[in-house]
């Protein structure tokens, strides 16, 4: 039915890993804390969350149908058995660094990115970061969560739960109690990043859930923008992500936080397999004049179930969530942004393009708030939804709410087709198919590919083609 | 040299073109006329390499190239070029930026946007087009006569051998009749060829074809020169059916 170019990476790294059972009881979520040698102020962090977890149930009202996840199916603990390094990533297991090199990764010194820093999550645990000197040298924190929880506890006690609370919903609740890794940036007053800081996420055990937390934190008149990229290997089963991703923006600081997602997204004609992508992300712009922009370009997992948003307290701050979210053979994505607007003249944007083919369903779920304190306060969304072929589905659901009359909120929406006829027409004009298919999806989505970080935004193009490649017609 | 040989091209199993044959050499400005349902806008598209349609029997050749295998991408690199009768419209993709992907695509060049201008303005001036016009978005709210415009642009800029202008629609008016006409004037020299599709003799008012043919069910049942037109207008394609 479909001519899908097969998903470049299924593989699987055969590594040794030390799993905990199935499952999940108080007793786990001490284990993972004694594991990774927490600060008791965490280990009760997550005793909180997992009994807050206990109470609660998932969300029914997203646009997605999936069977029920059996949560007790689940192990929450991976790690690859190899020596823990904090300052080199020389000892790594040569097969992991084989592994991220085929992800176009490269860790050692010689290949890495230009001018990105990367950390590196395999299942639960940080492999490490590249470009550490240049970093310190500038004084900004790029590490793992669990490195931070050791060298800085302070900061953790002060900001972890502060932007995304541990009872936020059901998956932040989860989220909470078992996190594993993830990344903690930390940009001082007055600095401005050297680099893009990245963290690159690579899920390989098939049963075990992948619960990073990352926290970005923003001093006064400083900036970071900051990547995240992941990718997993094929199965037939479901591998759950529930991910909370905090922002805190202080003062004139501004962040910019770009996602381009890649999960496997199951096999397109049965729907077998494929992550449950159920992601919490938050930013608070808590100082005057500061920024948080989400970039999002959302073309894997089987279900994505997420929505970046910006917490408005901080006088003429500015919240943006920029994003392009794919679906194709049987996936379904509900995912937008909430703007909460509550200091004054503080302004939002969204662009949000969905773009569905084959039997796929895509859904944006937005919310413009805007509080009694929000004098001044404006808002510009613009949804756009493309469909391809005709057993795809693409709805929008924008709630507004309003409680300031001097408040300016603008909507705009639109629906268009991609079609044989289309690409027939740029044939004809000597311009390869690939191409063709090439030119209207990034003619649709420039607006957001622009907000991109040059280096990913040529790859984010090329996926995205690559994606529809077999599934005009 | 465009030279269609007994070719028979059908959709869902109905016959639409059937032992269709055509020879078109350089210099020469071929009218094809004929009533509603004739095969006329399948050519073209045939032609041009539309993927809904299946060819059955004979063959199509450009210049002694066997036409009917290749993509419509390889077709337009070799010289082909059809005018559509409903433009397309694609937004985010300007004008210029189509245009430029087309040449570089078709010379298999890489000219920068400087470049290309050099090539474009002066085309874009004897037609009279503003220079607006090439940034807005790919035919994109664009009234009938502005698409028709753009077509024509289109075929200056890319200059291909042999030009398949698609004028069935009765629609077009009398702005868009002078658009195609002066187009096709200014492309035509001795290397060219044309093949016009069109319904109604008034385009032949601004184009002067040196061959007419008129096709009823897929295939040509008369051919002469430019004063068949003015024949059939008098006695319509009733009596074309009637002779053969």
């Amino acid at each position: 039915m479909y001519n899908h170019t097969e998903y470049k990476y299924g593989f699987v790294t055969d590594i040794e890993t030390e799993v905990f059972p199935k499952g999940l009881t108080e007793e786990i979520v001490i284990e993972i804390s004694r594991k990774k040698e927490e600060p008791d102020f965490l280990r009760e962090f997550r005793l909180a969350a997992f009994r807050k977890w206990k109470t609660m149930e998932e969300p029914k009202w997203p646009n997605l149908t999936y069977p029920k996840i059996d949560f007790n199916d689940i192990r929450y603990f991976a790690e690859p058995k190899v020596k823990q390094t904090i300052d080199s990533l020389d000892q790594v297991d040569p097969k992991l660094l084989e592994t991220f090199e085929k992800l176009g990764i490269p860790l050692d010194e010689q290949k890495r990115l230009t001018g990105v820093a990367v950390d590196v999550i395999f299942d639960s645990v940080s492999l490490g970061t590249t470009f550490k000197a240049k970093l310190k040298e500038a004084g900004v924190v790029l590490c793992s969560m669990g490195e931070a929880a050791k060298r800085y506890p302070e900061l953790l006690k002060k900001y972890l739960g502060s932007v995304v609370p541990i009872g936020d919903n059901f998956y932040a609740a989860l989220n909470s109690a078992v996190f594993s890794d993830g990344s903690f940036v930390y940009v001082p007053k007055g600095v401005r990043s050297p680099i893009e800081l990245s963290t690159y996420f690579r899920i390989n055990e098939k049963e075990t859930g992948q619960f990073e937390r990352t926290l970005i934190i923003a001093e006064p008149d400083s900036y970071v923008s900051y990547l995240e990229g992941c990718t997993a290997p094929a199965f037939d089963t479901n591998q759950l992500h529930a991910a909370v991703v905090e922002l805190v923006a202080l003062d004139r600081a501004e962040i910019k936080y770009s996602t381009v997602q890649n999960w496997y997204s199951g096999d397109p004609k049965t729907g077998l397999g494929g992550v449950y992508n159920f992601v919490t992300k938050r930013g608070r712009c808590q100082g005057v004049a500061s920024k948080i922009s989400w970039t999002q370009v959302e073309a894997g997992s089987a279900i994505t179930w997420k929505y970046p948003s910006c917490v408005l307290e901080g006088d003429d701050s500015v919240g943006e969530f920029y994003s392009v979210a794919l679906t194709n053979g049987k996936m379904q994505a509900d995912t937008g942004t909430k703007m909460i607007h509550k200091g004054k003249r503080t302004k939002s944007t969204i662009i949000s393009k969905g773009i569905s083919a084959d039997e796929s369903h895509n859904s944006y779920r937005g919310l413009v708030f805007v509080a009694s304190s929000a004098e001044g306060a404006r808002n510009y969304t613009q949804c756009d939804s493309m469909l391809v072929g005709n057993r795809c589905s693409a709805n929008t659901f924008p709630y507004i709410d309003v409680h300031h009359q001097t408040a300016s909120i603008e909507h705009e929406a639109s629906t268009s087709k991609m079609n044989e006829e289309q690409l027939f027409y740029l044939q004809a004009r000597g311009i390869s198919r690939e191409d063709a298919i090439n030119l209207i999806v990034n003619g649709f989505c420039k607006e957001v590919i622009k907000e991109l970080p040059l280096e990913f935004a040529v790859e984010a193009q090329k996926l995205l083609t690559l994606k529809l490649e077999g599934s005009v017609g | 040299m465009l030279e269609i040989k007994e070719l028979t091209v059908q959709i869902e199993g109905k016959k639409i073109l059937n032992n269709f044959s055509l020879c078109v050499k350089p210099f020469e400005i071929h009218a094809i006329m004929g009533p509603n349902g004739a095969g006329k806008s399948t050519l073209a598209k045939v032609l041009a390499g539309h993927p809904f349609y299946e060819v059955i029997g004979g063959t199509v050749s450009l210049d002694g190239v066997e036409i009917l295998e290749l993509d419509p991408e390889e077709r337009a690199k070799l010289g082909l070029f059809m005018s559509f009768q409903y433009p397309l419209e694609i937004r985010g993709i300007s004008n210029f930026e189509f245009l430029k992907h087309a040449y570089n695509s078709i010379y298999d060049v890489k000219l920068e946007n400087e470049e290309f201008k050099k090539i474009i303005d002066p085309v874009m001036e004897k037609m009279r087009i503003k220079p607006h016009f090439l940034d807005r978005d790919l035919n994109d709210g664009f009234s009938g006569g502005e698409k028709k415009r753009n077509e024509i642009l289109q075929m200056l800029v890319l200059q291909p051998k042999v030009a398949i202008l698609d004028e069935t629609d009765s629609g077009l008016d009398i702005d868009a009749l002078k658009i195609v006409g002066e187009g096709v004037n200014h492309f035509m020299n001795k290397e060219k060829m044309i093949v016009l599709i069109t319904h109604y003799q008034r385009l032949l008012n601004h184009i002067k074809p040196d061959f007419v043919h008129v096709m009823m069910d897929g295939k040509i049942v008369e051919s002469g020169g430019k004063e068949l037109a003015l024949e059939l207008e008098e006695r319509g394609y009733e009596a074309c059916s009637k002779s053969k």
